[in-house]
């Protein structure tokens, strides 16, 4: 059975970026190194221009994950279903490339008969509740920001209680953009439990520009210093995961 | 709610289109949108003259996920828990494939709406109806998670609740896979997202809550105290005041128990007489569980505060008596 784990960037702003590199490339550099990345936009009366609508699908297009747009009263609920989502999806991801390979070419779960196809469900639904996820929760904190925050927290901390019901491990980790020096901050390590975000959210400055792209790069290794610690003790579930992807 | 653009020109299916399925070969042909949510569209639909449901989705894995639990509760005996599973196919329109399921059609007005046109009357039969359901999901392994007011349907005559929509149907144990902020025990700072039978014992709560507050209302403080401020601003809820709180908190470990002390505060106490809760019916009483124990025993004392009453009031009339005669026997014997 799959033991691998599935890692997800899950990016929420309300806005286009204005600096750096360009996101929807950095998002796509994500993918290549199987990360999958969402994006929340946020909207509050005010709707979100045209620019900034296209690089939100752009990135989770090319980061291979979901993305949707939202008022923020409807965050919480749009941020569990979004990361179940995109976490369903990498897995039949892996399951449809264990058909291929059992099967042969161009079968996927689709091309299988109903009946056959349940079966199959179960172990996609089977595997949602147990694998291992971690997520890198990056928060754009630009000024026009600054009266979605507390909506933002509580849909973080709405997410590890859903996300933690799972019998499956979670990680998470919160970066926000731009920091106070740099272009991106880490506001929180690693850690499956998110309730001490309440303390350092409070603090929070926000700042005029949205470097997304340089945050998405950051967030990418984030992650990459972790699998080098971690694989000094499961050497074999990272490669198998990087082989499934 | 997600991919909503997607869905909607995907599974936007005009009246009178034919579906045939690639599998099965069965034609089916739209009669009209029932509703749609995040999971996809169902529609009214005929084949062979008899009217069935079809739910479509883009998303195939939903359909597939639905299908499952919808075929693991016509494993269950005398089932009325889901609408029963008909077909399961795909369909290849102009806009691609997309796959559906059809399934009994379940007619009637929702669960708020069959109230405001009955009346109140018919709350608490429909809540004892819904309990006995949900003990015969549980018992099956299921939690139902997604329970509110629009997946509740009255059919009938005679009135019978059933509920529709199996997309947050989830295993117990497993974590809710769909749920809905006001009926999520989650969202009020109440519990976690675990599918257990309490879960649903806290939808059921607040679905009483809601049918005094039609228009629900939104966290503020949250908690127990919110949910508690709003029952005591109802007369409807302070009639069964414990059984709710008890379902918010938690405290019922199965449909079972909610239902018994949901019928015992309906049981009319006038109706019991001081007479017949007495000796007589004792023994009856006591085989009783432990719910109904408790309203017996509160009869059974305001008959014991009679009776001390009417025992004073006998020592008076005894007293009175006894001093008429001592006080003849007196003026007799004076010389």
């Amino acid at each position: 059975m799959y033991t691998g784990k599935i890692r997800q960037i899950l990016l929420i702003t309300d806005g286009c970026s204005n600096q750096g590199d360009d996101p929807i490339a950095m998002a796509a550099l994500a993918n290549e190194q199987g990360i999958t990345v969402n994006v929340i936009g946020v909207m509050e009366q005010d709707v979100i221009d045209e620019k900034g609508i296209t690089e939100i699908e752009g990135i989770a297009m090319s980061g291979g994950g979901v993305s949707q747009i939202v008022y923020a009263e409807r965050l919480s609920q749009t941020v569990q279903m979004v990361t179940r989502k995109a976490m369903n999806q990498t897995i039949q991801g892996v399951v449809n490339r264990q058909l291929q390979e059992i099967l042969g070419r161009s079968q996927t779960m689709e091309d299988l008969p109903p009946e056959k196809r349940g079966e199959v469900m179960e172990v996609v639904d089977e595997l949602g509740e147990t694998v291992e996820l971690e997520v890198l929760i990056l928060v754009d904190t630009s000024a026009s920001m600054k009266h979605k925050l507390p909506t933002v927290k509580e849909a973080l901390l709405d997410l590890s209680l859903s996300l933690n019901a799972r019998s499956g491990d979670n990680q998470f980790s919160v970066y926000v953009f731009p920091g106070k020096k740099n272009d991106v901050e880490k506001l929180l390590d690693w850690t499956p439990k998110l309730q001490v975000l309440t303390s350092v959210f409070s603090q929070l400055s926000t700042g005029g520009i949205t470097p997304t792209g340089p945050a998405l790069k950051t967030a990418l290794s984030a992650f990459n210093q972790k699998p080098s610690l971690r694989s000094l003790l499961s050497r074999d579930d990272e490669s198998y995961f990087e082989e499934s992807m | 709610m997600m991919m909503n653009h997607t869905l909607k020109s995907q599974c936007k299916v005009s009246p009178g289109t034919s579906i045939t399925g690639k599998w099965h070969s069965q034609t089916y042909t739209i009669i009209k949108e029932l509703g749609f949510g995040a999971n996809g569209v169902v529609y009214l639909a005929k084949h062979k003259n008899t009217h069935v449901a079809l739910k479509m989705s883009d998303n195939g894995m939903s359909i597939t996920s639905e299908v499952n639990v919808l075929k693991s509760f016509a494993k269950v005996q005398g089932h009325s828990l889901g609408p029963s599973l008909l077909d399961v196919d795909d369909w290849q329109s102009n806009g691609g494939r997309i796959s559906f399921y059809v399934m009994e059609y379940i007619q009637g007005p929702e669960f708020l709406a069959f109230i405001q046109m009955k009346g109140k009357s018919w709350t608490s039969v429909l809540f004892l109806q819904l309990l006995n359901d949900l003990d015969l999901l549980h018992a099956t392994g299921w939690v139902f998670g997604d329970l509110k007011p629009e997946n509740l349907i009255v059919t009938g005559p005679p009135p019978k609740i059933r509920c529709i929509d199996v997309g947050g149907t989830t295993i117990q144990g497993r974590a809710i896979k769909e749920f809905t902020e006001f009926y999520d025990r989650g969202y009020w700072g109440l519990g976690t997202r675990k599918a257990e039978p309490s879960y649903d014992l806290f939808a059921v709560a607040m679905i009483m809550i809601n049918t005094a507050y039609p228009k629900r209302f939104t966290k503020t403080i949250g908690g127990l105290k919110q949910l508690k401020e709003a029952i005591r601003q109802k007369p409807e809820l302070l009639k069964v005041e414990k059984v709710i709180v008890k379902a918010l908190q938690g405290d019922y470990a199965n449909a079972r128990q909610m239902r018994t002390d949901l019928l015992d505060t309906m049981v009319e106490k006038p109706a019991i007489s001081p007479r017949t809760a007495g000796v007589g019916n004792q023994s009856l009483k006591q085989t009783q569980q432990k719910n109904t124990k408790k309203s017996a025993t509160v009869t059974r004392q305001t008959y014991r505060r009679k009776k001390k009453k009417s025992g004073w009031m006998e020592f008076f009339f005894i007293a009175v008596v006894l001093g008429l005669l001592y006080a003849w026997y007196t003026f007799n014997n004076l010389p």
